[in-house]
């Protein structure tokens, strides 16, 4: 099992950098998967963080100038390893000028993920600084509870508003209610609403747009062939969704939600060729 | 003592203000012939700051005549003249402190812009002197650095972090976050920074050694450097006796005394590799064999006391008879103080 990958471009170690700030923001521990085209930062729906469950897809060549990996076995040319993304995060933010950034996979005095940065100085040596951040391997066995989530057969798709403006709805609404209703139709509109014994509030977001998912197979199914104008409703723990509109630095270049009545509420994010989903457990 | 500081001083003297109160609870004030000096010491005495303004540092300089004058004051109200340094810089002219050993109160007056007048009367009580006995001439190591160098070293570590650990060469330096012994190694993220001799203004290290001290009176000493742009010296022998960091100029010299971690053994065995000698090659970067840490592995069960104090009279044996003057005078004892004739 080798992992060594390198950055160089600043560009790209401020994007990696920023995803992996928001990861950190949304989970205090995650798995990180690594495959010879892609990183992947994962938290699967355990009862422990509440039900969420976070996907996190990079395309390596768009961000590492090197990257070599050996996986487990040739045939499962992968590594899996668990991390708290918030060392990660530091890590990353200490490199943010550095001429080139390491990442390796190292055996110290326990498996570690090593950031080794360059750094510029006035004299003609260069300045190292390195972080072994502890990891644990995770077993092929284990495997399974890291794939990607499949897609839910959702009821409504919608474009979301803008993050900045629906964080402060939420920001606001949190100071009343624990609890969420957020619903939707396929004539691009949404609603977020709190009800207490004392006081209902509700805000309505319309020509949001709706995602074309037609080409996509299964997706046809449920959401076109129902009435336009009927909502579709979840009711969410308010504190996740304020922390995944608190966390994200993405400036996402589409921002989505799919609903699935009662059951679950799926967020996507994309930017450039990082996507990041988040799915929050409906509550009854 | 009736003295007063004008224009840019004010804020020096603000900043050194801050700096010493991040040391301790109390600010330990002396008028002397060679100047005014503000100390403190933190509760546990393992940490003890100095500041010394010569006569010239302000535009009017007169002391008590006869025997010594000294007190202390709580820091927090001193901070409170003091508090905000942005508004500070722009409004105040001048500063004007003064003793009334009528009333005893010690009295800031601070002339702003427009003529606005703000005192401040505090209450002191009368104090032994407090001096630290320490000899940073005698050091065996001596690093001279711009505050900025020092600054961006301790910006890779987090700001939880309480102990860093420093280790010299003869042309390198590294610092590294100290991990406490009872903390869960394999939870802990190390961070290693390595700098080069060429790096420092002045670099004089006779002897290889590895100095664990607190990073709290570091930082505050960088807030002060910073702000007036003067450089630090660090002068350290080795594990268990204290680190001098300085800050000198014609018209002020700055000394902070830390206590650094006795047990060396404590370090070594919580970081075998990185700890010991010989020390791993600059070109560490360039250098990518896995192979090479492996070595680092399955040695860190090597039993060893986690012994870990940071108080000035540990550098003594038990049973030395200045292990209890500590506690005794209002004295810090530091490095070694037997030979200094000026001692307890």
């Amino acid at each position: 099992m080798k992992f060594r990958s390198k950055i160089i471009d600043i560009g790209c170690l401020n994007n990696f950098t920023r995803v992996v700030t928001t990861i950190s923001k949304l989970t205090k521990t995650c798995v990180l998967r690594l495959t010879p085209d892609n990183l992947y930062f994962v938290l699967s729906g355990k009862v422990s963080n509440g039900g969420v469950a976070m996907w996190c897809e990079l395309a390596q060549a768009n961000f590492f100038e090197e990257f070599q990996l050996e996986g487990v076995s040739v045939e499962a040319n992968e590594i899996c390893l668990e991390l708290a993304p918030d060392n990660l995060s530091r890590a990353m933010k200490t490199a943010q000028n550095a001429k080139a950034v390491k990442i390796k996979l190292t055996k110290k005095h326990c498996p570690c993920l090593t950031i080794a940065a360059e750094l510029p100085t006035m004299s003609s040596v260069s300045r190292v600084v390195t972080h072994d951040i502890p990891v644990d391997v995770i077993p092929r066995r284990l495997w399974n509870d890291f794939k990607e989530p499949s897609m839910p057969d959702f009821d409504v798709s919608i474009y979301m508003p803008p993050l900045k403006i629906m964080k402060n709805v939420v920001d606001r609404m949190k100071n009343l209610s624990n609890f969420l209703v957020i619903e939707a139709n396929m004539n691009g509109e949404m609603n977020l609403k709190i009800e207490t014994d004392l006081v209902s509030v509700t805000t309505h977001f319309k020509d949001l747009g709706n995602p074309p998912w037609g080409g996509d197979g299964s997706q046809t199914g449920a959401a076109s062939q129902r009435d336009l104008e009927t909502m579709v409703q979840v009711r969410v723990d308010i504190r996740k969704l304020q922390q995944f509109l608190m966390g994200q630095q993405f400036n996402p270049s589409k921002a989505m939600c799919n609903i699935v009545q009662n059951t679950i509420l799926h967020l996507i994010l994309l930017y450039e060729d990082v996507s990041l989903q988040y799915f929050i457990p409906a509550v009854a | 003592m009736d003295c007063v500081v004008t224009g840019g001083n004010v804020k020096v003297l603000a900043k050194a203000i801050h700096s010493l109160s991040r040391i301790g609870d109390e600010l330990y004030l002396e008028p002397q012939e060679d100047g005014l000096t503000l100390r403190s010491v933190n509760s546990s005495r393992s940490a003890y700051a100095c500041f010394l303004f010569s006569p010239l540092f302000f535009s009017r300089y007169a002391i008590p005549d006869g025997h010594g004058f000294r007190c202390k004051v709580a820091i927090k109200s001193v901070q409170a003249v003091f508090r905000s340094l942005a508004t500070l810089e722009k409004t105040v002219e001048k500063c004007h402190i003064e003793l009334d050993g009528e009333k005893s109160r010690l009295t800031f007056t601070l002339h702003c812009k427009h003529g606005l007048l703000k005192t401040h009367n505090l209450s002191f009580q009368d104090s032994e002197s407090l001096q630290a006995v320490f000899d940073k001439d005698a050091s065996t190591n001596v690093l001279k650095a711009q505050p900025r160098l020092l600054a961006d070293t301790v910006l890779n570590f987090p700001p939880s972090l309480e102990e860093v650990t420093v280790t010299v060469s003869d042309e390198r330096v590294w610092f590294r976050n100290y991990v406490d012994q009872d903390a869960e190694p394999s939870k802990a993220m190390l961070t290693e920074l390595c700098l080069s001799a060429d790096e420092f203004d002045h670099f004089a290290v006779k002897a290889q050694s590895s100095v664990t001290f607190c990073l709290k009176e570091l930082r505050g000493l960088l807030v002060f450097a910073e702000s007036t742009g003067l450089p630090i010296s660090m002068y350290f022998d080795g594990p268990g006796s204290p680190v001098v960091l300085s800050v000198t100029d014609s018209v002020l010299d700055t000394n902070f005394v830390l206590a650094t971690l006795s047990d060396e053994s404590a370090v070594r065995q919580q970081n075998p590799k990185r700890a010991g000698t010989p020390l791993p090659p600059l070109d560490d970067f360039m250098n990518d064999e896995l192979e090479s840490y492996l070595i680092a592995m399955d040695t860190s069960m090597a039993p060893g006391p986690s012994f870990r104090s940071l108080l000035f009279g540990s550098v003594y044996p038990t049973g030395s008879p200045l292990s209890n003057l500590t506690v005794a005078g209002q004295k810090v004892l530091a490095s070694d103080s037997e030979e200094d004739p000026e001692g307890v």
